[in-house]
């Protein structure tokens, strides 16, 4: 069960300002059927350029709805110019916050209303058709990533996900929304941050070094665990890249033992020694 | 909050009976002894074990001795799995089907990227699976096939017999995941081809925490945990007794409920499918003929599973959605999907799963508010608006 704030189950259960302004002044829809949300806003200019009316129509969760009321309450008496500064975290900080898998709901609060007024405007009425998709489950673009990321500010691809719903379907696009992320980071005008030092590269090794590295690395973080399940593990050879390894006692019988070593005793020495390594077993 | 609780969720879990639990206190204080030790204090607890090992036996048409008590269904379907690999290993194939529970569908994904070969069978939009395609799956090197007994989520019933005998045909292991058909479904393992059967004792009203590996005499076995000698050596760890008694008394209710899980339940689900499918835009999913009795899946087109639970909730009903919202991911269910039902049906549908102990007041309770909570949702969902005007706009439709 969800932990929503007294103020998200209040919208949720007793929204404000459901339904559609047929002489609208702007209109804005984003998401759909089969993202699971959708959100359909109208507004309504005073004399003054002010927003006098809005209303919304919702298709999602108790949040998405309650975003999209509490978003109706904050926008009216605002003047365009004021509206469009309005982000997804002040809707989210409005209602007390959100779950933060919840946080595409906000996001989402954001988008319509950027539409809407972009509509009035007489331009495009979707601003995500500008650059490319990138996550095709959602249909989200690289652009939309960037813009929330530097809103949130938003590192991982978990945190992506949990704001645009990029990566969180097939998960294919995954890759693709970190190497935004490490581009945008790095290249982030304010932000003084740690760049991480990608963990492909690492300092070229001789023979000896690799050797030596990978001998370590086995009886570091490998051996202890195979002896644990009553195994041990040998090293028998490096050809370059393939490192030859059995495996013995109870290892050598088990079926499972082909997934030990390509998922365990691989994944260590990559980690620790290079991330070019291929590990085979020789049976005894 | 409503006073009122109505539990439509026992799919999920059900009430501990209180039977079952009046049968297991003796066993927290008055008869701790180990069933292993051989002083008569242990030994009188082992023989305790035994009759409840006998009461699940008989429910399940097997002999006591197939029967081995693990912590629950996924700690059985995962010895399963990996017991077929294990003793077999130069297979390195298991075909099983896109809508079973987590417990083997994760289990199975995992397998694959770590060097095993998964098929992972279709379903139809009833969510039936083809007999054919089945058995055009089994390899060579196939190592167990694994097909669930009943569906969590829609309740649709394979015919897991017919594969097991497809299965015994050409060599090759059959594991079911029963968890949610035993008890409701006439079960008799004796006479069939069935390997390996898990249940769960949550699922039919013995607590959380105790489950049941059924493992066919002459099926070759590894043990999962590993250790000490107990359950024949089969599954190690000091005997978790009382609710080993617990999971023995409610095999025996399940055994005497049988009948009364396909009349009366089954009559209390139809008339609140009944009454459900009056709601405009609305559908159940799953082959209505061949389903569990206590299980209905219904679609409400065009709102959204979580506002309906949480509305329902208020009422002091007890439900779950295969919606995306309610689970923490960002797809609605993997069995609708895997179904076709379309995402204007599925991210709005509700699982209402019965028990023994539902009332028709409980069911008309459900009726004077799911109309209203409904209703209430789809007048704030944009496509609702849509759909209504895409009525209205049919030539002969007459606006009421």
């Amino acid at each position: 069960m969800w932990e929503y704030t007294d103020k998200v189950k209040k919208y949720f259960t007793e929204p404000v300002n459901v339904g559609e302004i047929l002489d609208a002044d702007g209109v804005g829809e984003v998401g759909s059927l089969a993202c699971g949300d959708a959100l359909k806003l109208t507004f309504k200019l005073d004399e003054q350029g002010k927003i006098a009316d809005a209303k919304f129509q919702t298709f999602g969760c108790a949040s998405a709805i309650a975003s999209s009321s509490a978003l109706t309450e904050m926008v009216k008496g605002m003047t365009l110019d004021e509206a469009e500064k309005l982000t997804n975290k002040d809707i989210a900080d409005f209602l007390g916050g959100l779950p933060k898998e919840k946080m595409h709901c906000s996001v989402m609060g954001e988008e319509a209303l950027q539409a809407a007024i972009r509509n009035y405007k007489g331009l495009e009425p979707l601003p995500s058709e500008e650059g490319e998709v990138v996550c095709q489950c959602f249909g989200v673009t690289d652009k939309e990533i960037e813009k929330v990321a530097l809103n949130n500010d938003l590192h991982s691809v978990e945190e992506i996900t949990n704001f645009t719903k990029a990566g969180g379907g097939c998960g294919e696009c995954q890759d693709k929304i970190q190497a935004i992320l490490d581009r945008l980071w790095d290249t982030a005008p304010k932000q003084p941050v740690e760049v991480k030092p990608p963990a492909a590269k690492k300092k070229k090794l001789t023979n000896i070094q690799k050797m030596k590295l990978i001998e370590e690395t086995l009886e570091r973080e490998v051996r202890p665990a195979l002896k644990a399940d009553g195994g041990d593990i040998e090293l028998i050879d490096i050809d370059s890249d393939k490192v030859l390894v059995s495996l013995r006692g109870r290892c050598s019988s088990c079926a499972a033992s082909q997934a030990t070593l390509g998922q365990f005793v691989q994944s260590k020495l990559r980690e620790f020694v290079s991330e070019d390594l291929v590990v085979e077993e020789v049976k005894p | 909050m409503s006073e009122r609780v109505v539990y439509m969720d026992n799919n999920a879990t059900t009430q501990a009976a209180p039977e079952v639990v009046a049968a297991m206190l003796p066993f927290f204080g008055e008869y701790y002894g180990n069933p292993s030790s051989m002083h008569n204090f242990g030994g009188q607890v082992g023989a305790k074990v035994d009759t409840a090992r006998g009461q699940v036996a008989q429910l399940l048409g097997a002999s006591p001795e197939e029967i081995v008590f693990t912590s629950c269904g996924t700690e059985s379907d995962n010895t399963a799995l990996m017991s077929a690999l294990a003793s077999q290993p130069g297979k390195r194939h298991i075909v099983t089907t896109r809508v079973e529970h987590p417990a083997v569908l994760n289990t199975c994904q995992g397998l694959a990227t770590q060097g095993y070969e998964v098929t992972f069978l279709k379903v139809d939009r009833q969510g039936n699976l083809d007999l054919e395609a089945a058995a055009e799956a089994i390899r060579e090197d196939t190592a167990l096939v694994s097909v669930m007994w009943a569906n969590n989520e829609t309740g649709v019933i394979f015919p897991v017999p017919e594969i097991a005998e497809i299965c015994a045909a050409k060599g090759v292991l059959f594991h079911t995941d029963a968890v949610q058909a035993v008890g409701k479904v006439p079960i008799d393992l004796a006479g069939s081809a069935i390997s390996m059967l898990a249940l769960s004792g949550h699922k039919l009203h013995a607590p959380k925490g105790i489950g049941v590996l059924y493992i066919k005499k002459g099926t070759p076995f590894v043990p999962f945990i590993k250790g000490g000698h107990q359950e024949h050596g089969r599954r190690a760890g000091t005997e978790n007794v009382p609710y080993i008694i617990g999971m023995g008394k409610a095999a025996e209710l399940a055994r005497t409920r049988m009948d009364e899980e396909n009349t009366k339940v089954k009559a209390l689900r139809d008339r609140l499918e009944t009454g459900l499918l009056k709601i405009d835009a609305t559908m159940v999913n799953g082959d209505p003929e061949r389903r569990l009795p206590n299980t209905s899946s219904v679609s409400f087109e065009f709102v959204e599973g979580e506002g309906i639970l949480l509305h329902l909730s208020a009422q002091g009903i007890c439900a779950s959605s295969g919606s995306a919202c309610t689970s923490g991911s960002l797809e609605p269910s993997h069995v609708l999907r895997a179904m076709g039902v379309p995402f204007t049906a599925a991210h709005g549908s509700i699982r209402f799963s019965l028990s023994v102990y539902n009332t028709e007041a409980d069911v008309d309770h459900i009726l004077e508010h799911m109309p209203g909570i409904i209703e209430r949702l789809r007048a704030m969902s944009p496509f609702w608006a849509k759909h209504q005007k895409a009525q209205c706009a049919t030539p002969g439709y007459v606006e009421p």
